[in-house]
């Protein structure tokens, strides 16, 4: 998550000093990502050097509003647009967990994967209990959403892998790698499989 | 949860068929819901969730175990009897709305009343506030083809909710619909059991599972794990970036 250029969508509304622009940060964010004010001022220092805001020349140095240069609006622009993270996907640690213990016991892999399951809906059980708090923002509810749509995919991933190991579908550490499967004569459900973990983004 | 026990399942099972070809929808499972409690079932396609629900709605017999509601056996009960348990006490709702296309909302809220010989004026009167407490107390006049479909489903769960102390069952009561109104037909659902209403849903969705107090995992028709929820909402708001 870019601090950065969250305070410069923040300053493009209006002027703000530090500890303005923390406030609004968090309000905005549905209160779910606290900001630490001396980071706030560390990124205004780098974002004045480039010449992104500039600070207003008040006397009072915390109370000194901010204001973004024509270059850090364009900078938020292009920010606005672009892709988000890595691209290919970074690694996810549950795709690993999950792959590994279906590699080593295919049998017991459903254990790990109803432990995954089960915390996976307990963190959604918390993000509804904030949802359906009387006087939640909307900023919240959007918040909210997004950890629960993220963590559905989850739940639904893990749903899909159980389905594929019980129809039989093995994963072996004898597999070739995942770019050039040679096995024509595989199974449909088994090169299915290794649709499915391609799509899923689990890298070696 | 401390409210008294509404349902409970004791080491229900269920078989179809006979000899090697028999088919264990449900294997021994036991649960309990309490008054005020939320209860989400989920579960790959043929695990039992279905069974387990019209199970405990006294719409089929488990083939060994004991059910009961509100500390009543149901295995006990004649026919009649059991008609009226399921008129009185306990509220179902469908994926299909199952709506009398025919009888406003209002009609089809008071309907159960009714058919329980509560008077016309009375059982109007809990109509609108059911429906009222769903968010459809403007509604009350419409017919169901005036309704969308997550309007229809939130009629059809205050028709549910309209007996008193009514235990909800309900399987799959969302998936006919969008997200926006499913989450609407379950925060009716979860305002309900904050009213003191119990209910037991059956889905897939684990978003809208996520509204229960508790989720009930099953597989091969036993119950393999359920979610441990305590309230830790406020620490959410403290603990800062993932």
């Amino acid at each position: 998550m870019s601090i950065r250029h969250s305070l410069l969508a923040l300053l493009s509304t209006e002027p703000m000093y530090g500890q303005q622009l923390k406030s609004e940060f968090e309000a905005r964010t549905g209160d779910l990502w606290p900001l630490n004010v001396g980071q706030v001022y560390t990124t205004l220092n780098r974002l004045e050097r480039d010449g992104l805001v500039e600070a207003r020349p008040e006397a009072d140095v915390a109370l000194r509003p901010y204001t973004i240069t024509v270059l850090g609006q364009a900078e938020l622009a292009t920010w606005f647009r672009a892709v988000p993270g890595d691209e290919p996907p970074p690694r996810d640690e549950l795709v690993m967990k999950v792959m590994l213990a279906a590699s080593v016991d295919p049998l017991g892999a459903a254990d790990v994967i109803q432990s995954h399951r089960r915390q996976t809906l307990e963190a959604m059980h918390r993000f509804t209990r904030l949802k359906a708090l009387e006087g939640a923002t909307v900023a919240t509810l959007m918040m909210c959403d997004a950890e629960l749509f993220r963590l559905e995919a989850s739940v639904r991933w893990l749903d899909s892998v159980d389905a594929r190991l019980r129809a039989g579908a093995r994963l072996t550490p004898a597999a070739p790698a995942l770019p050039s499967d040679p096995a024509p004569a595989a199974s449909t459900a088994a090169s299915a499989s290794t649709r499915g973990r391609r799509r899923s983004g689990a890298r070696r | 949860m401390t409210g008294p026990v509404r349902l409970v399942l004791d080491r229900v099972s269920r078989s179809f068929g006979a000899g090697p070809t028999t088919v264990h929808a449900l294997r021994e499972v036991s649960l309990a819901v309490t008054a005020g409690e939320f209860v989400a079932v989920m579960g790959p396609s043929g695990s039992g969730k279905s069974t387990m629900l019209t199970i405990a709605g006294g719409l089929d017999r488990p083939t060994s175990g004991r059910v009961l509601v509100d500390g009543i056996e149901v295995a006990g009960l004649s026919r009649t009897e059991l008609a009226a348990l399921r008129r009185g006490r306990l509220g179902y709702v469908f994926q299909s709305f199952n709506l009398l296309p025919a009888l406003t909302a209002a009609e089809n809220v008071r309907l159960p009343l009714e058919l329980d010989g509560v008077r016309r004026r009375a059982a109007h009167t809990r109509a609108l506030a059911q429906l009222e407490a769903v968010g459809l107390g403007h509604r009350a006049d419409h017919f169901p083809d005036d309704l969308s479909g997550g309007e229809q489903q939130r009629v059809a769960i205050a028709r549910a909710l309209v007996a008193e102390g009514a235990l909800i069952l309900a399987d799959e009561p969302t998936g006919a619909l969008d997200s926006v109104n499913g989450e609407a037909v379950m925060r009716s659902l979860r305002q309900a059991c904050d009213r003191g209403a119990a209910a037991v849903v059956v889905t897939h969705d684990a978003q809208l599972a996520a509204w229960a107090d508790r989720v009930v995992f099953l597989r091969d028709g036993r119950v393999v794990d359920q979610t441990d929820i305590s309230p830790v909402v406020p620490d959410l708001l403290t603990s800062g970036p993932r």
